[in-house]
């Protein structure tokens, strides 16, 4: 690793050089390890984000292969997991072990840092026109708040007892308790500790977006012109600002009952055969905290993947983007309507049936402005000249998985059906369409797009096109058929299912997800190939302006360096979708308005 | 980096917009706590007791710290640094008495039975007042290093934007705990 990013050095300073621009005192360890260049900083997140995601994906298929080959046994597997498969069988503990973290990872990990702290880092300053964040030392904490929980994460995967297994919303008492399984036992505390830093980390990272965005613009840049990018990144910052802390307040409670014998979350429960003193606590009301934050987080996941996906929509369709202010409100009126509809996780937990129906509203309120993005997208898409590049298949596909998932989502929000449907798979192929495969895909997205902008040279079209029809078709074949089988009644987290009767039949359904599910596993490795293989093999980028684009990050040197500008920071004079107008092509935001110039 | 953000227009400066944001954020978790706690005030178990009297004293004792801290950004104003120095100290006493007392507040509950454990409405109180004390320390390390600052030999800054993103934190955790108390005091 070491002598390839030397190279990569030496190359950077190259294109400093030829841009005449001054050079600060930068040692290795100041430009790669603790940097405060807001690029740099973007790049770290990407890349451990990466890690995260290919050892989460891994998890997946491990547990994806009990599920599909329930009385089969791997040796291989006994000499990859060790204990974990005995006999070469997944053993039903660690089989939790592997939803749990798989959940944590991809939740927390992949989609929240390494999507919001890749793509806010690196656009936000180079997309309103700043050198740097508002304060880029807490920027440089934010990460290593990051790498430290990604540390301690990562070592609860060795010890004896095995990583948390009371699934990824660490409901007490599994977690409360340490006798409760051998995941609450020390696994359990070090996931605790790590989601604390994660917290910090998140927080550091989400008030400075919020400020740079606020206060940072340049001359001209009013919130009007602002790319969608970063009134996506905006509101997700506010969300993670403003719903972090709860979880934190209910991390904090919950430490006390598993650590100082309070009784916040638990009463009269017994654990082999003994009673617990503990009395007067409520595990519902963890499901309240947990949730606040919970539904926010969705939403966390979901906007920056779409805020990216209008922006290369829109450039790749040389076409403004169809109704701006109305995809700014409709943003704005989910980010709202995040806070209010948390109990709709919580249909079943004997919550009032009168205010399970003001939360049912709520819910289905949320159509309104999903339908808004949806028809923006595809109004903006209708009659355009498409540049079908990996990009644009991959914003494209992100808008197929907003409306394939956002469906299902109005049958769950139903609390009537909900009582059938909660905890089978009907939930699972929902929240991993919706949100999982649909932000994957924007963020895909954006790493197509912007590579150019971070390293200077592009990713391979073919591998991208091959990773984009693995993914989609993979991505539907995976999660399609789980509707079925969520419908049937089959609840979700069970180890083998070869048990019961009636679902048995699925038996062959699920050994054609589980063999889909390796095959998209080896196609996401093709794009991992594709980024690092791209970083120093790629075809150059010759031009500062690739894709034809509006947005300033493009009116930067080709490898900017840390300041970003050369010269000034340009003026902007227009908003950030000029596209096809009066005949031109496009006109990017910091050409003056002319006088003849029409309006639309 | 100073000369980088001088670079941009700014109607506030971003450092002190971040500490308001910062503000939401911790009011987000003190929201949390707080509503945790009216939730299971009306189930069954609620026990009720007397807030000990110590954290009378300590509230006098913020609120005063927050009255020094005031006049001591004022003396900065002024250049008059003899005076912000000793303010200053002031302060950071009054800091460091309050946090002495939310603990003697504690170890008086703890003698007189209220243990941690006893009931979920005393394990709140702890809870609700121990953080805030955290963030106290937080704001006393700030003051430590304000302090290092004013006393150096080799910093001659006037520049008051550190003083002011300090004393706008310190401010926010004295209202805070007005808040908490009466919170605790109204709600029982």
């Amino acid at each position: 690793m070491s002598n390839t990013i030397t190279s990569q050095e030496q190359d950077t300073q190259v294109v400093h050089e030829a841009h005449g621009e001054h050079h600060h005192h930068e040692t290795f360890i100041t430009k790669y390890v603790f940097s405060q260049d807001h690029k740099m900083i973007a790049k770290q997140f990407l890349i451990t984000g990466m890690i995260w995601a290919i050892i989460g994906g891994l998890f997946s298929v491990l547990f994806r292969l009990q599920l599909g080959y329930p009385e089969s046994t791997f040796p291989w597997l006994e000499d990859l997991l060790g204990h974990w498969a005995k006999g070469g069988k997944l053993q039903p503990e660690f089989y939790y072990a592997l939803v749990t973290m798989h959940g944590t990872i991809l939740v927390f990990f992949v989609l929240t840092a390494g999507l919001s702290g890749t793509f806010a880092n690196f656009l936000i300053p180079l997309q309103i026109g700043a050198r740097d964040m508002a304060s880029p030392m807490l920027n440089m904490l934010s990460y290593w708040f990051f790498f430290l929980a990604s540390v301690i994460m990562f070592s609860s995967l060795f010890v004896q007892t095995g990583p948390a297994s009371g699934g990824w919303t660490i409901y007490p008492p599994l977690s409360a308790l340490g006798d409760a399984s051998s995941g609450s036992k020390i696994g359990m505390d070090l996931w605790l500790v790590s989601m604390a830093m994660f917290i910090v980390s998140s927080l550091l990272g989400g008030l400075n977006y919020i400020s740079t965005i606020l206060n940072m613009r340049t001359k001209g840049m009013s919130m009007t012109r602002l790319p969608l990018t970063i009134w996506a990144l905006f509101f997700t910052a506010v969300l993670g600002v403003l719903s972090f802390p709860v979880l934190l307040s209910g991390a904090i409670l919950l430490l006390f009952d598993r650590n100082l014998g309070t009784s916040f979350f638990l009463s009269d429960i017994v654990v082999a055969g003994k009673i617990l003193p503990n009395e007067g606590g409520s595990a519902i009301l963890f499901q309240h905290l947990f949730w606040f934050l919970g539904h926010p987080e969705v939403y966390i996941i979901l906007l920056p993947a779409m805020g990216m996906s209008s922006e290369i929509i829109s450039v790749s369709s040389r076409k403004p983007i169809f109704g701006y202010m109305a995809m700014v409100g409709s943003l704005f009126a989910i980010a709202i309507l995040a806070f209010l509809v948390w109990a709709h996780h919580m249909f079943v937990t004997g919550l009032n049936p009168f205010l399970g129906a003001f939360f049912v509203l709520l819910t289905l309120l949320i159509a309104v402005p999903s339908a808004i993005k949806v028809f923006n997208w595809l109004t903006t898409l209708w009659r355009a000249s498409i540049r079908f590049t990996p990009q644009m298949l991959f914003a494209i596909g992100f808008v197929s998985m907003f409306i394939s998932g956002g469906l299902t989502g109005i049958f769950l929000g139903n609390s009537a059906l909900d009582i059938h449907l909660h905890d089978t798979y009907f939930v699972v192929a929902h929240f991993h369409i919706v949100m999982g495969v649909a932000s994957f895909m924007g963020m895909f997205a954006g790493v197509y797009h912007w590579f150019p902008k971070m390293y200077g040279r592009y990713m391979n079209q073919t591998l991208g096109y091959i990773h984009f029809w693995i993914t989609i078709i993979g991505a539907y074949l995976i999660f399609w058929p789980m509707h079925y089988e969520g419908l049937a009644g089959m609840p979700r987290r069970y180890y083998d299912f070869s048990m019961w009767e009636s679902f048995k039949m699925f038996a062959g359904l699920n050994q054609f997800i589980s063999f889909v599910s390796m095959i998209v596993f080896a196609g996401q490795l093709l794009f991992v190939v594709n980024f690092f293989y791209s970083i120093f093999k790629g075809r150059k980028v010759t031009t500062t302006n690739p894709w034809g684009s509006n947005t300033l990050e493009w009116t930067t040197p080709i490898r900017p360096g840390h300041g970003n500008w050369a010269g000034e920071i340009p003026e902007v004079h227009r908003g950030a979708y000029d596209y096809g107008k009066d005949g031109r092509e496009f006109i990017p935001q910091t050409e003056a308005v002319g006088a003849n110039e029409s309006h639309h | 980096m100073g000369t980088l953000i001088m670079e941009q227009r700014k109607r506030i400066h971003p450092h002190k917009f971040t500490l308001w944001v910062a503000i939401a954020s911790i009011v987000m978790m003190f929201a949390g706590f707080t509503s945790a706690y009216i939730v299971k005030r009306n189930q069954a178990n609620w026990f009720t007791f007397e807030i000990p009297i110590i954290l009378w004293y300590s509230t006098a004792v913020i609120v005063a710290s927050s009255f020094t801290l005031w006049l001591a950004e004022k003396k900065f104003k002024k250049r008059e640094m003899a005076v912000y120095r000793q303010l200053l100290t002031v302060t950071f006493l009054l800091g460091i008495l309050f946090v002495a007392l939310q603990i003697l507040g504690f170890y008086t509950l703890h003698k007189s039975g209220l243990t941690l454990q006893k009931n979920v409405s005393i394990s709140f109180l702890y809870i609700i007042v121990g953080v805030h004390a955290l963030h106290v320390i937080g704001g006393i390390i700030a003051l430590v290093i304000m302090f290092a600052k004013a006393f150096s030999s080799q910093v001659r800054s006037y520049n008051v934007v550190p003083l002011e993103v300090m004393s706008t934190y310190w401010h926010f955790v004295d209202f805070l705990w007005i808040y908490l108390l009466i919170f605790l005091l109204m709600i029982r």
